[in-house]
C-alpha cells in the first residue's frame, strides 16, 4: 500500500541506480488497452466534431453496401427469371438471331427441331413459346394488354404449372392450330368471376377462341406473374395473334427452344446429344451447327456480365466517396493536433514517447473510421432494406459487402490517420509546452 | 543521507541558429547539485535560465558539454531515452500548471504512470493508488474526480505537483511555480515544496520573484548564458 508518506520522501537513489540502462527502457509499448483509452477520450472529447468527422465514412460505407445490395438484387432476379423457367433446363437458340432468317441455304432454328430435340435420351420435356400481348373480351368484361402466351403442351411440366380446371392443349390441338386456351387464374376471375369459364368464348384480339382449363394460382416468379396470362397453341398465336407480315417473316422459325433434362442424366451428355442430333438432321457438322445450347447457368452467367459492369461504376463511386472520408479525417485530425499541441507537450513532458504520440492519434483516425464505419453499416443495411421495400428494384445484403466496406473504412482510417500522427509525434516538447 | 550529486554538468553549452547568426543561450555553464538540494535559478529574460531548465528537465539537449543526472550521462540519448528519464527521474511543475483540461485531477496525476513501461510498470489498480496518494500528499485527495476548470489556480498547481511526485522522481523542477498564483496561494505551494524538501526532495525552481528565491538554500544567478553566481559565493 503506497501512502502519502511514502510518496514524500525522497526516493532511494541506489535502487535508481541499480534499475541502471532500465532506467533508459523506452521502447517497450504501452498497453494497448492504454492506448485505446487515450484515443477513446479524444474521439468522444468533442462529439459533435467526431460525427461530422465520420460523415464521409459513414456515407462511404453506406453507399458501398447499398450499391452492392441494388446490383446483388438485380442478379437475384435475372437467376430466378432464369430458373423460373423450370428446373434442369438447357437453351436452345439459333446463334444468328439477329441476323434473321436467310437464304434457303443457311440452317435456322425451327419449330420442327423441337421433334429433334424431344427424341434425345435424357430429354424429358421441350417446350417453345411466343408471346404477344392483346386485350381479351368475355361477354361484357374487357382486359386489356394480357400477355398471350403461344406454347407447346409440355409447358406445364416443365414452367411447373398446374392445371387446377379442363386440361392443358395436346399435339393434336396444336397440329390443327385449334383456338382453345388456357387461362390463368388472375385472368380467369377477372374475366369470370365465380362462373365456370370451361367451355365459355372469349375473344382473343378479333380471334373467338374456347376455354378448354384454368391454371392454379402460381404467382410471379422472376417478374413474371403467370396468373396474369393466357397459354394457347403457338400455332394458333403464328396463325392469327402476330401481325402477319411479321409471320411471313419468322416462318416457323422460333426464338428458343427450352429442352428439360433428366434430373439423373449427365447434362454435358445430353446436349452433346441434342447437339449430334441437330447437326445430322440439318446435314452440318457439329462443328458447323450455328445454335448455341446453354444451361442455366451458362445464361444467368452471361445475363450477369452485364450486371457487373454497371456494379463496377457503383462501386468505384463508394469508393471514391470512402476516399473522401478519408481526407476528411486527415483535415479534422490536423486541426485536431494543431489544437492538442499543449496537451502533445504535457504528454511529452511527462514521458510519452513519439511513438506513443503517434499511436495515439493513429489509433483515434481508426477509432473515427471505425465507429463512422460501423455506423455506415447499420445505415447501409437499414438503408438497402428501405429501398428494396419501397422501389421497384428489389435488393439483397450482401455480408461479404460488409466486411468490405467496413475493412476499407479502417484502411481509410490508418492511411489517412498516418500524416497527422506524424505531425504530432514530431512535435518537439518544449515548443509543444510552450503552445497556448 | 548520503551526499550524492544529482545534477553536474561542464561546460554546457547550447547554440541556436537564427539564419545566418548563431546565438549562444548557454555559454559553458558548471552547475553540481546535490541531493536534497533546494535550488533557485535566476536572471533577466535572455539569460538564459530557460535553456538551462530545458536541458536540465531533459526536455532538451546541450550542443556541447556534459549533463551527468544522479550519474547518469543523459546528454547523448536519443529523444526515446530523454523521454524515459523524463518519466522516470523528473517532475516537473510548470507556472502555467499544465494539466489536461478535460481530464480529472487523478487522471492527470497518473499521467506519468501511464507511460512508464517496462520493469516496474505499474498495474492499472496501483496505479490509481499511487496517484490517490500522491494527492493525499498534497492534500487533495477530496477533489480527484474534479476536473482542472473546477478548481482554483492553487489546487491546480498542487495537482501538478502530485503529477510530479507520483514515480518518485530523483529531480523535480520547477518552471515559476507561482508565477500565476496570488501571493497566499503562492506561498501556500512554496510551503509544499519546502515540506518536500524536507523530506529529501531535490529541488530546482526557475523565478524572477528575489523573495521566493530567497526561500531557497542557494540562488543560481545566470547572465548572458553564463553562471554569474552559483550561490556558493563563487563567481566564474
Amino acid at each position: 500500500m503506497t501512502t502519502a508518506t511514502d510518496i514524500l520522501t525522497a526516493p532511494s537513489l541506489p535502487a535508481a541506480e541499480a534499475a541502471g540502462q532500465a532506467i533508459l527502457d523506452a521502447d517497450g509499448m504501452i498497453p494497448a488497452r492504454e492506448i485505446l483509452a487515450i484515443a477513446w477520450e479524444g474521439v468522444v472529447r468533442n462529439k459533435i466534431r467526431s460525427l461530422l468527422t465520420m460523415l464521409g465514412i459513414i456515407i462511404g460505407v453506406a453507399a458501398v453496401i447499398i450499391m452492392i445490395a441494388i446490383s446483388a438484387g438485380t442478379e437475384a432476379t435475372i437467376a430466378e427469371q432464369i430458373e423460373g423457367l423450370g428446373a434442369n433446363l438447357v437453351f436452345i437458340q439459333s446463334s444468328f438471331m439477329r441476323g434473321g432468317p436467310g437464304g434457303g441455304n443457311s440452317v435456322n432454328l425451327v419449330y420442327d427441331d423441337t421433334a429433334v430435340v424431344a427424341s434425345v435420351g435424357g430429354v424429358v420435356g421441350t417446350l417453345v413459346d411466343q408471346t404477344t400481348s392483346l386485350s381479351v373480351e368475355a361477354g361484357s368484361t374487357t382486359l386489356t394488354d394480357i400477355q398471350i402466351v403461344g406454347t407447346t403442351p409440355d409447358f406445364p411440366s416443365v414452367r411447373e404449372v398446374t392445371i387446377a380446371d379442363g386440361r392443358f392443349f395436346n399435339e393434336k390441338d396444336l397440329a390443327q392450330t385449334a383456338k382453345v386456351a388456357v387461362l390463368g387464374a388472375g385472368v380467369a376471375a377477372d374475366l369470370f368471376g365465380d362462373a365456370d369459364p370451361i367451355s365459355q368464348q372469349i375473344l382473343i384480339g378479333t380471334t373467338k377462341v374456347t376455354i378448354i382449363g384454368v391454371a392454379a394460382e402460381k404467382g410471379a416468379v422472376g417478374g413474371v406473374d403467370f396468373d396474369a396470362q393466357i397459354y394457347v397453341p403457338i400455332t394458333l398465336v403464328f396463325d392469327k395473334f402476330i401481325p402477319s407480315q411479321f409471320a411471313r417473316f419468322v416462318g416457323n422459325n422460333v426464338r428458343m427452344i427450352y429442352a428439360q433434362i433428366d434430373e439423373d442424366a449427365d447434362m454435358d451428355t445430353v446436349i452433346q446429344q441434342i447437339e449430334y442430333k441437330l447437326a445430322k438432321s440439318k446435314g452440318v457438322t457439329v462443328e458447323e451447327l450455328p445454335f448455341t445450347i446453354q444451361t442455366q447457368d451458362d445464361v444467368i452467367e452471361t445475363r450477369g456480365a452485364a450486371t457487373e459492369a454497371f456494379r463496377n461504376l457503383l462501386a468505384w463511386v463508394a469508393g471514391v466517396s470512402l476516399l473522401v472520408g478519408g481526407i476528411g479525417i486527415m483535415n479534422i485530425m490536423l486541426v485536431s493536433v494543431t489544437e492538442r499541441t499543449q496537451e502533445i507537450g504535457i504528454r511529452q513532458s511527462v514521458g510519452a514517447t513519439s511513438t506513443d504520440i503517434r499511436l495515439q492519434f493513429l489509433t483515434e483516425a481508426v477509432m473515427l473510421s471505425l465507429v463512422g464505419g460501423l455506423i455506415g453499416v447499420i445505415a447501409g443495411v437499414g438503408g438497402a432494406y428501405i429501398f428494396g421495400a419501397t422501389s421497384d428494384m428489389r435488393t439483397v445484403i450482401v455480408p461479404s459487402s460488409i466486411l468490405l466496406a467496413f475493412g476499407s473504412a479502417a484502411a481509410v482510417g490508418v492511411f489517412f490517420g498516418f500524416f497527422p500522427a506524424n505531425k504530432a509525434a514530431q512535435l518537439d516538447p518544449i515548443e509543444a509546452l510552450r503552445h497556448e | 543521507m548520503a551526499n550524492t550529486t544529482i545534477i553536474q554538468t561542464e561546460g554546457l553549452t547550447k547554440v541556436y541558429g537564427m539564419g545566418d547568426i548563431l546565438v549562444k543561450a548557454l555559454d559553458g555553464v558548471d552547475i553540481h547539485i546535490e541531493q536534497g538540494e533546494f535550488v533557485a535559478v535566476m536572471g533577466p529574460s535572455g539569460s538564459g535560465k530557460s535553456t538551462l531548465m530545458n536541458i536540465l528537465g531533459c526536455l532538451d539537449r546541450p550542443t556541447e558539454g556534459r549533463y551527468l543526472l544522479a550519474g547518469q550521462d543523459v546528454s547523448g540519448l536519443s529523444n526515446k531515452q530523454l523521454a524515459a528519464i523524463r518519466n522516470r527521474q523528473i517532475g516537473f511543475v510548470f507556472q502555467s500548471f499544465n494539466l489536461l483540461s478535460r481530464t480529472s485531477a487523478v487522471g492527470n496525476v497518473m499521467l506519468p504512470l501511464v507511460y512508464k513501461r517496462g520493469a516496474g510498470a505499474p498495474p492499472p489498480a496501483e496505479r490509481h493508488e499511487r496517484a490517490m496518494a500522491a494527492l493525499e500528499a498534497v492534500g487533495l485527495a477530496d477533489r480527484a474526480n474534479h476536473m482542472p476548470n473546477e478548481m482554483s489556480g492553487g489546487q491546480r498547481q498542487r495537482v501538478a505537483i502530485a503529477r510530479a511526485l507520483v514515480n518518485n522522481p530523483v529531480l523535480i523542477m520547477a518552471d515559476e511555480p507561482t508565477g500565476n498564483l496570488d501571493t497566499h496561494t503562492g506561498h501556500e505551494i512554496m510551503k509544499l515544496l519546502h515540506d518536500l524538501h524536507s523530506r529529501g526532495g531535490t529541488i530546482v525552481m526557475v523565478t524572477h520573484e528575489p523573495d521566493i528565491a530567497a526561500q531557497t538554500q542557494r540562488t543560481i544567478t545566470m547572465v548572458d548564458g553564463k553562471l554569474a553566481d552559483d550561490g556558493h559565493g563563487r563567481r566564474q
